[in-house]
């Protein structure tokens, strides 16, 4: 374990280097490459797998403090937890049940009614008891360890959708000093970009609020916003060598105007359905307009918190998820209407799950196996694995996960995004059965 | 020729130009006076001022203080009550303990924030500037992230530690490093015991503290973390647990005996490997943005090799072989100035330095810190920020004009319209500063106040080395197009586009 351990954080650590020093000593073309600077790519050169189309996107919701999934895929069947939750448990009449005769015992928090509407429109899975060995309960260490994928390191490394994109963006099409700017293949919807993310080759746009993504500057006078617009806009300057820190730093001023321009024209258009207003219903409303603006962005990551409910779960926790399901159904909905829900896959994840036993102040506290729901037309919807047991407990009386989350991960990287998921995930893992054959 | 020499710079090429660099890189900038002033030295005299800063001074203490006993551990008889409490399933027990818990977390995260704008007034505001950006080299080297250790106050304690040592002694830093209680619990030290022996800290000594990866084996790693056993951390303290400590002989690196953690440290630093290693650092912080060891230009390789000899020769005394890079002709040349990536410490507490201007809202500012990459006490992890290049990227860029914007004229960016008033700085104080000496030969022989004098004076001060004269016309036609008449209005616009260049973010 410790030699593992340490194999893994020494690899990340080159790679983190490797790519401040392809920077300073790369031909320009391969540098562009390593820090997306200019288009390095159309996607046809992407080394993906034959048979899946290049134009797929990702859709990452991260469920920030642990979300309590025994409330959120209630087992109501189960006598134990009626048991563990004397004044938290859902009632097994306010529960939304399945209609589908393999899920008997099992449904839905009554705020999720819009998600078992998807359930039953056929575009939503349920994966059960998503977890891996060991669970670390601490938010921190346990979020870095979905991030990375990497429980053995205690969540050193570089995030998993980072690798993804240096596994399959190698190539490096154009000609050194091409003015093209790049596609912003990973866009967050926040104020850094998480460590999933974070890789060697693409570097992610971050932003919370696209009023964050342009010059404020530009408002203080038009002298001052036309002045400002010729300098960024210029680029590589003449005498300045495109390899140098200047040339580097020129390029990417006028890539960064590029964006901007595409972006906040994307956001500010009106959406084909109306949004709710909370946080997640904003951030994915302007995931929705980037689609349908025809982005090339590959994965698109969003964030909501709140769900670390060690006291007065009830009233927090109903809110939550009926933020969520309001969000994702009306995402679902705008891309259907763009006619773009066929290539949108979105996947929802917590830190970590909650103690199976309810605290004394009418909330959980930290535990482990959690639900994950994915979206899509081309996943296999309903409850996918099995629901982890209420009678067997570790023992810290939590879950033993029934699904490793690295296999999910594997299923959305393979059957998805057509990459090579051992190489991502760095070993194989079987692929969790959430897509349709 | 690009000059690889280490050779003092001749007295004649000292100047305005040669002075900003040396603010710049060893410190975060300054006026145009205060340039002037270094300027107006011999460069020696100049070197030994910014170097040999008086120690003597008390280091002023954030606020109303530091509370260190927010994240204290539970005392025996707390242990006790939570124990029974949990075998009875006393609940409310339970619940009162969670409650207190969760809210000395909320406490300790407050205090962060405090120390992170509290250091961040330090780098703007000390007199002493290199003893800031020193305690920011050790912090990214010795790295240790809020997130990993949960206590503030550790990181403060361990703060002030490279603070006082800052310029002192390598040698110091890395011994007190093993009985650091952050970096004990950040790497997991505290649980390093003779039965059950932990290799983390043993590990990042060898590779990220003292030697580099390729100068040492997974054996030295064992055995080096064994003679680290025990050593852990009490009341804030260290605290060596004789009774955890594997009191048997070992072999690091080589040497036999029966070391403890101390000793480990002296053996490392007795290696061939670390001098050249602590100079590498040096000049990475300092004179370039460079790659790997293994992927250093001739010419860097020159300069660090003979780095490391003066490391080695001052036995790790710090300020000798600073002054040596700091007076060098490399350290001046053309290759070296204007080609640095500011780190988010250094454009922030630069053009604060620079243009006086108002401190604003600090919190809004450590939140422009963290999303630039450069959370203050929270590096994203063991072997610190990555730097140059990696801080860049069509996000960060926009944070980074935009901050500027910010600071000059109290435009908050997600804010909309602006109203004068807001603005509370004068944007014409930095044509006042000082005398004619920080113009550039072309522009003093111009007749009258004219606006080249105007734009070059600006583009002087704050792009110095990284300016490339191309600039010149489009700010010229900036005032022109108000009468080149010099109002705060037109020159905080002036300021804002200056500093939302692209070659802005070099020095």
């Amino acid at each position: 374990m410790l030699n593992d351990s340490a194999y893994t954080r020494r690899w990340f650590l080159g790679r983190s280097l490797t790519m401040i020093s392809t920077a300073v000593t790369l031909p320009v073309f391969l540098q562009r490459s390593a820090l997306a600077i200019d288009n390095p790519f159309e996607y046809r050169d992407t080394a993906g797998r034959a048979g899946v189309p290049e134009d797929r996107v990702l859709v990452v919701v991260q469920l920030g403090g642990g979300n309590d999934g025994l409330n959120t895929v209630v087992p109501f069947g189960m006598r134990e937890y009626y048991q563990a939750r004397p004044g938290l448990g859902i009632d097994e009449k306010q529960v939304i049940q399945f209609k589908d005769r393999g899920a008997t015992g099992i449904g839905l928090h009554p705020a999720m009614g819009p998600m078992m509407e998807l359930i039953e429109a056929g575009t939503l899975a349920v994966v059960q008891g998503v977890g891996y060995p060991n669970p670390n309960r601490s938010h921190f260490k346990s979020m870095d360890i979905w991030h990375t994928a990497s429980p053995e390191t205690e969540g050193q490394g570089t995030g998993w959708i980072g690798r993804y994109f240096d596994n399959t963006c190698k190539g490096v099409p154009g000609t050194p000093g091409s003015k093209e700017p790049g596609p912003n293949l990973c866009v967050t919807i926040g104020d850094q970009a998480p460590l999933a993310t974070l890789g060697g080759t693409v570097q992610p746009v971050a932003f919370e609020d696209e009023k964050l993504f342009r010059w404020a500057g530009a408002e203080l006078h038009p002298d001052v916003a036309s002045a400002y617009a010729r300098i960024n806009r210029e680029g590589v300057i003449a005498g300045v060598e495109a390899d140098s820190p200047a040339g580097f730093l020129m390029r990417t001023a006028m890539d960064a105007q590029v964006s901007s321009d595409q972006i906040r024209k994307a956001v500010a258009t009106q959406p084909l359905v109306s949004y709710p207003g909370s946080r997640i219903g904003k951030s994915l409303r302007m995931v929705g307009s980037m689609i349908r603006a025809g982005l090339k962005t590959r994965v698109y990551y969003t964030d909501m918190s709140g769900f670390d409910t060690h006291a007065g779960q009830q009233g927090q926790h109903q809110r939550l998820l009926g933020e969520l399901a309001a969000a994702l159904a009306a995402f679902h909905a705008d891309l259907q209407q763009q006619g773009n829900s066929g290539r949108v896959l979105t996947m929802t994840f917590s830190e970590f799950g909650r103690r199976v036993k309810q605290n004394a102040g009418g909330g959980t506290d930290h535990g482990t196996a959690a639900p994950m729901f994915l979206m899509g037309d081309r996943v296999k919807p309903g409850l996918i694995g099995q629901h982890p047991s209420l009678s067997k407990l570790d023992d810290n009386g939590d879950l033993i996960y029934s699904m490793d989350f690295r296999s999910v991960y594997a299923a959305v990287l393979e059957q998805w995004m057509g990459a090579n998921a051992a190489a991502v995930l760095g070993k194989p893992f079987k692929p969790a059965e959430v897509m349709k054959t | 020729m690009a000059s690889v020499s280490l050779q003092p710079i001749a007295r004649n090429r000292w100047g305005f130009g040669a002075a900003q660099h040396l603010l710049n890189r060893a410190g975060f900038g300054g006026t145009a006076g205060q340039i002037q002033a270094l300027a107006s030295m011999r460069p020696d005299e100049a070197v030994k001022y910014v170097v040999d800063y008086p120690t003597d001074e008390e280091v002023n203490i954030p606020g109303a203080g530091v509370d260190q006993d927010i994240m204290r551990p539970l005392t025996d008889e707390e242990r006790r009550e939570l124990a029974r409490a949990r075998r009875r399933n006393d609940e409310e027990t339970l619940a009162r303990y969670q409650a207190i818990r969760n809210q000395r977390m909320a406490q300790d995260r407050e205090q962060l924030a405090m120390l992170q704008q509290w250091w961040l007034g330090r780098m703007i505001e000390s007199p002493r500037p290199l003893q800031e950006k020193l305690t920011l080299l050790w912090h990214g080297h010795f790295a240790v992230n809020y997130r990993g250790c949960q206590d503030s106050y550790l990181l403060y304690q361990q703060n002030q530690k490279f603070r006082g040592a800052a310029n002192d002694s390598f040698a110091t830093l890395a011994q007190q490093v093993v009985r650091d209680p952050a970096m004990l619990i950040f790497l997991n030290n505290d649980r390093n015991v003779e039965r059950q022996p932990n290799e983390n800290l043993a590990r990042e000594m060898m590779e990220l503290f003292t030697l580099g990866e390729g100068h040492y084996t997974e054996k030295d790693i064992h055995e080096a973390a064994r003679a680290l056993t025990g050593y852990t951390y009490r009341d804030n303290d260290f605290y060596f647990a004789q009774h955890e400590h594997d009191k048997g002989g070992k072999e690091i690196l080589g040497r036999r005996g029966v070391f403890d953690g101390d000793d480990f440290a002296k053996i490392c630093l007795g290696r061939d490997a670390c001098p050249w290693f602590v100079a590498y650092k040096l000049y990475r912080h300092f004179a370039g943005d460079i790659g790997r060891p293994d992927e250093l230009t001739e010419a860097q390789k020159i300069v660090i090799g003979a780095m490391g000899r003066s490391v080695r020769k001052h036995e790790y005394r710090l300020k000798p072989v600073l002054t040596e890079l700091f007076l060098s002709e490399h350290f001046y040349d053309e290759t070296v100035m204007g080609r640095k990536i500011k780190s988010p410490a250094e454009l922030v507490a630069g053009l604060m330095r620079t243009l006086r201007t108002p401190v604003r809202d600090a919190g809004m500012v450590s939140d422009a810190m963290r999303m630039m990459g450069q959370e203050l006490f929270n590096p994203p992890n063991v072997s610190g920020w990555a730097g140059g290049r990696a801080w860049i990227n069509t996000s960060t860029l926009f944070i980074r004009q935009n901050v500027a914007t910010y600071l000059i004229t109290g435009k908050a960016p997600f804010k909309d319209g602006w109203k004068r008033s807001e603005m509370g700085y004068d944007a014409t104080g930095v044509l006042e500063d000082s005398d004619e000496r920080g113009l550039t030969p072309a522009a003093k022989q111009l007749p009258g106040p004219g606006a080249e004098r105007v734009v070059d004076r600006v583009l002087g001060l704050l792009l110095g080395a990284a300016g490339t004269g191309h600039r010149r016309e489009e700010m010229l036609g900036f005032l022109a197009r108000h009468e080149n008449r010099i109002t705060n209005d037109v020159m905080a616009g002036l300021l804002c586009v200056v500093t939302a260049m692209p070659e802005y973010q070099l020095c």
